[in-house]
C-alpha cells in the first residue's frame, strides 16, 4: 500500500493553508485556510490507517472528532466574524488591531 | 461531650461533702447553644432585610433575645428546683496530639445566671431602643452592632475554655467599638471608640498571654480541667498559678474598667443610651467580674498571693472613682462613674473570697444600673441635652421616668429591702469575715458616697425648676415600659439571696450559683449580720440626708450649683456659699476638694501616664514606618516592582496586534521544532 503520494497530497495542501493564513487578509479566507490545515491533518491519519489497520480504527475515529470539533470552530468562527463587521463594517485583520501595546 | 463525663465524675465526687446535687439539663441544655448563635443570625438578617422594616431591622434583634430568653428562663428555673450542669463541645483543631481547641456551650450555675441576666435586661434594652433610636441615623448598622453586642457576650459566658472566652471577649470589645463610635461624625466620639478600644487592647494582653500560659500548663484551655487542677492543687505549678492569676485580672482589670484601667469608661458614654444600659448592665464590664469568677477556684486554691492586689485595685476603684460621681455634670458620667464603683465592689468581693457575694452584687447592679441608664436617656431624650445643669423639674412632666429612676437610685444606694442593699450588705459581711476589716470601712464609706452622688443626681436632674429649653413630655410606651419591667427586679431580686434563708422549692442564689464542676469553697454568710447591716445602712441613709441638705435646694445657675463642688478653688468669691457650706457638714467640703484632686490625679497622672506610653509607641512607630518599613521593606518591593515594569515595557512591543504576525511566530517555532526534531532523532 503506497503512502506516499497522499502524504504529499496532505503537505501540499497544508502548505497552502500556512499560506493562506499568514498572507490572507480576509477573516474568511483566514479561516479556510484553517480549515485546509485540519484537514491535510485528516488526510494524514486516513491514510496511515488504512496503512497500519489498527483494530478499534483509531485514524478514522480521530478524523470525525476533527470535522466535528472544526464544525464547532468555523461556527464560533463565524459568528466573530459577523460580529466584527457589523461593528467595523471590514472584516480585513489589517484593521484588527486594537489588542496591543 | 467525652470531657463531660469526667465534669459529672469530680461533682460527684465534689458532692459528698459540697452538697452539688444537679441534674443535666436533657433537651435545653444540649441545645442552650441556640443562645450563641441567634443573635448573630438577627445580625444578619439586620444587615440584608432590615431597612425594609418599620424598626430598620430592631425587629430581629428583639425576636432573637425573646427567643433566648425563653431558653435562659427555663435553664435558670430548672437550675434553682434541681440544678443544671451540662457541657457540650466540638472539637474544632487539634494542636498536636494533645492540645485540643474546642468550642461549645458551658450550663452550670454561673452561666445560666449570665444567660438570663444578658438576655433579660438585653430584651428590655433592646425594645427600649426601638423607641429610643426611632429617626435617628443608621438605626439598621446600630441594631446589627447591638445584636453581636449581646451575641459575643453569650459566646463568652457560654464558653466551656479560655479560646472561646477570648473570641466573646474581642467580639464584645469590637461591637462596643462600634457603637461608642455610632455618631462617627464627630470626632470625639470617634476618639472615645478608640479610647475603649485600645485600653481594652492593653487589657487583652493580659487576657491572652494568662490564657496560653494555663493552658500550657494544665495542657487544656477547659474551665472545668482548670478548676479541677487548682483544686488538686500541684505545689509545682503554684509560680504559673500565679501569673496566670495576675494576667487574667490585668485583662479583667480592662474590660471591667478597674483602676487605673478605667479611664476609657466615663468616655464610653459617647455612644447612644441603650448602649450605655447594655454595656454597664449586662455585657461588656461584667466579663471581666465573670471571669474571675469563673476561674475561682485558681485564685482560691493557688494564686492567693494575687488576692491582696486585686483587693486593693478593687478597693481605690469602689471609693476614689466613685468620688469623681460628685463633680460630674453629664448624668451619664455620674452613673458611668458609679458603675466603676460598683464594679470595684464587685471585685473587691470576688478577690476576698466572696464568690457569691460578688456575682449577687454583678446581678441585682445589672438590673438597676441597667434601669437608672434608660431612665437618664428617657430624661435625655426628653430634654435633648446629656448635662445636668439643662434639667431639674422633671418629676412632675415625666412622673414614669421619675418613680422609676427613684427606685433605681434607692437600689443603687443600698436602702432596704431594694436589690442593692442586700447585695452590698452580703460583700460587707464577706470582706468582714475574710479579715478585710479596712477594706470594708471604705466599702461602708463608698456606701455613703453612693448615696451622696445619687442622691445629687436625682436632686438636680427631678427637683427644683426646669432650666432647660422646650417643654419637655414623657417617653413613649416603648422606652417607659422596659423602665417599668427593670423596677420591679430592682424591687425584689435582693430577697432571692438573704443569708440564712431559704425558699421553699427553690432554695437561694447561693445555692444556684454554687452548681459548678468543683466546689467553690467561697464564704458566704449563714444569718444576716444586723450590726453590720444597720451600718451599711446607715452609711447610705447618712449620704442622702447630706446630699438632699446640700442639693435639696434649688439652685438655678452653674455658680451656685459649682459652689459646692469646689468650695475650697473659689472661697472668696462665694463666700456666702462657704458659710452655707461649712454649716451643713464637714462632708460636704471635704469630699469635693477630694474628688477635685481625684479628678485630677486621673486627669494628669494616669491619663499622663498612659499618654506617656503612647508617645513612646508613637515614637517607635514613627521608626518603624519611617526607616523600616518606607526604606527598608518597601524599598525591595520598589525595586522588585521596577525590574518587572521595564521587562513588561520592553516585552510588551512583541504585542503588535497584528494577528498574522502572531501565526507567522506560530509557524516559525513549529518549523524550528521540527528540524529539531528530525536533526536528534
Amino acid at each position: 500500500m503506497l503512502v506516499n503520494q497522499f502524504l504529499i497530497l496532505a503537505a501540499a495542501l497544508f502548505s497552502l493553508g500556512v499560506y493562506g493564513l499568514l498572507v490572507r487578509r480576509n477573516i474568511v479566507l483566514i479561516l479556510l485556510s484553517v480549515e485546509l490545515m485540519l484537514n491535510a491533518v485528516n488526510i494524514n491519519l486516513v491514510a496511515f490507517e488504512s496503512m497500519i489497520r489498527s483494530a478499534d480504527a483509531t485514524g478514522q475515529i480521530f478524523t470525525i472528532f476533527i470535522i466535528t470539533v472544526a464544525a464547532a470552530e468555523v461556527g464560533i468562527g463565524l459568528a466573530i466574524v459577523l460580529m466584527i463587521f457589523r461593528n467595523r463594517r471590514s472584516a480585513d485583520v489589517s484593521d484588527l488591531n486594537l489588542m496591543r501595546w | 461531650m467525652g470531657a463531660f463525663s469526667d465534669l459529672l465524675l469530680i461533682a460527684a465526687e465534689e458532692a459528698e461533702h459540697a452538697e452539688i446535687h444537679a441534674g443535666d439539663g436533657g433537651w435545653w441544655a444540649d441545645t442552650a447553644g441556640i443562645m450563641l448563635i441567634l443573635p448573630f443570625v438577627a445580625y444578619l438578617l439586620i444587615i440584608f432585610f432590615g431597612k425594609r422594616l418599620k424598626y430598620q431591622g430592631g425587629e430581629f434583634a428583639v425576636g432573637a433575645l425573646a427567643i433566648n430568653l425563653l431558653w435562659a428562663t427555663v435553664l435558670f428555673v430548672m437550675n434553682m428546683t434541681g440544678g443544671v450542669l451540662d457541657q457540650t463541645t466540638f472539637e474544632i483543631a487539634r494542636i498536636g496530639s494533645d492540645l485540643v481547641f474546642e468550642l461549645g456551650w458551658v450550663v452550670d450555675g454561673l452561666s445560666i445566671m449570665m444567660y438570663f441576666l444578658v438576655n433579660f435586661v438585653g430584651l428590655l434594652v433592646f425594645i427600649y431602643a426601638l423607641g429610643y433610636m426611632e429617626g435617628d441615623v443608621r438605626v439598621a448598622n446600630f441594631f446589627a452592632s447591638f445584636s453581636i453586642f449581646a451575641g459575643a457576650m453569650l459566646v463568652l459566658v457560654g464558653a466551656p475554655n479560655l479560646i472561646q472566652l477570648i473570641v466573646g471577649w474581642e467580639g464584645v470589645g469590637l461591637a462596643s467599638y462600634l457603637l461608642i463610635g455610632h455618631y462617627w461624625e464627630d470626632m470625639d466620639n470617634v476618639k472615645a471608640g478608640n479610647k475603649a478600644f485600645m485600653t481594652n487592647k492593653v487589657a487583652d494582653v493580659g487576657l491572652i498571654l494568662g490564657a496560653i500560659l494555663l493552658g500550657l500548663a494544665i495542657g487544656d484551655f477547659d474551665f472545668g480541667h482548670l478548676s479541677e487542677a487548682a483544686v488538686a492543687g500541684n505545689v509545682e505549678l503554684n509560680a504559673v498559678a500565679l501569673t496566670g492569676g495576675f494576667l487574667l485580672f490585668f485583662g479583667a482589670m480592662g474590660k471591667s474598667a478597674q483602676f487605673p484601667l478605667h479611664i476609657w469608661l466615663p468616655d464610653a458614654m459617647a455612644g447612644p443610651t441603650p448602649v450605655s444600659a447594655l454595656m454597664h448592665a449586662a455585657t461588656m464590664v461584667t466579663a471581666g467580674i465573670y471571669l474571675m469568677a469563673r476561674v475561682f477556684p485558681l485564685f482560691q486554691n493557688m494564686a492567693q498571693d494575687a488576692r491582696p492586689w486585686m483587693i486593693a485595685i478593687g478597693a481605690i476603684t469602689l471609693f476614689a472613682i466613685g468620688l469623681l460621681a460628685l463633680v460630674a455634670n453629664d448624668i451619664k458620667k455620674v452613673l458611668a462613674y458609679s458603675t466603676v464603683s460598683q464594679l470595684g465592689y464587685m471585685m473587691t468581693a470576688v478577690a476576698a473570697g466572696g464568690y457569691t457575694a460578688g456575682l449577687f452584687h454583678l446581678f441585682t447592679h445589672a438590673f438597676f444600673k441597667a434601669l437608672l441608664f434608660l431612665g437618664a436617656g428617657s430624661v435625655i431624650h426628653a430634654v435633648h441635652s446629656n448635662d445636668m445643669k439643662d434639667m431639674g423639674g422633671l418629676r412632675k412632666y415625666m412622673p414614669t421616668t421619675y418613680w422609676t429612676f427613684i427606685v433605681g437610685s434607692l437600689a443603687l444606694a443600698g436602702i432596704f429591702p431594694l436589690a442593692g442593699f442586700w447585695s452590698k450588705d452580703e460583700i460587707l459581711a464577706t470582706l468582714g469575715h475574710e479579715g478585710y476589716t479596712t477594706v470594708m470601712w471604705i466599702a461602708i464609706a463608698g456606701a455613703f458616697v453612693t448615696a451622696f452622688y445619687m442622691t445629687r443626681a436625682v436632686a438636680l436632674t427631678f427637683f427644683g425648676e426646669y432650666k432647660g429649653h422646650g417643654k419637655p413630655h414623657e417617653s413613649g410606651k416603648l422606652m417607659a415600659r422596659p423602665l417599668i419591667g427593670l423596677a420591679i427586679p430592682s424591687i425584689f431580686v435582693g430577697v432571692l439571696n438573704i443569708p440564712g434563708v431559704d425558699w421553699p422549692g427553690i432554695g437561694n442564689f447561693t445555692e444556684w450559683l454554687g452548681v459548678r464542676v468543683v466546689a467553690m469553697g467561697d464564704y458566704h454568710p449563714e444569718s444576716v449580720d444586723f450590726g453590720l447591716a444597720a451600718v451599711g445602712l446607715a452609711a447610705a441613709l447618712l449620704g442622702i440626708v447630706v446630699g438632699w441638705m446640700i442639693w435639696g435646694a434649688d439652685r438655678k445657675t452653674q455658680e451656685e450649683r459649682d459652689s459646692f463642688a469646689v468650695p475650697v478653688l473659689y472661697p472668696l468669691l462665694r463666700q456666702k456659699y462657704y458659710i452655707d457650706h461649712a454649716a451643713l457638714g464637714i462632708v460636704g467640703a471635704t469630699t469635693g476638694p477630694l474628688a477635685r484632686f481625684v479628678d485630677w490625679t486621673n486627669t494628669y497622672i494616669i491619663d499622663g501616664i498612659v499618654n506617656g506610653v503612647g508617645a513612646l509607641t508613637r515614637g517607635l512607630g514613627t521608626f518603624v514606618y519611617g526607616i523600616l518599613d518606607q526604606r527598608g521593606v518597601d524599598g525591595i518591593f520598589n525595586g522588585l516592582s521596577a525590574v518587572a515594569d521595564s521587562a513588561g515595557s520592553g516585552l510588551r512591543k512583541l504585542q503588535t496586534g497584528r494577528i498574522q504576525q502572531y501565526a507567522a511566530s506560530f509557524v516559525a517555532g513549529a518549523i524550528v521544532l521540527a528540524v529539531v526534531f528530525v536533526l536528534v532523532s
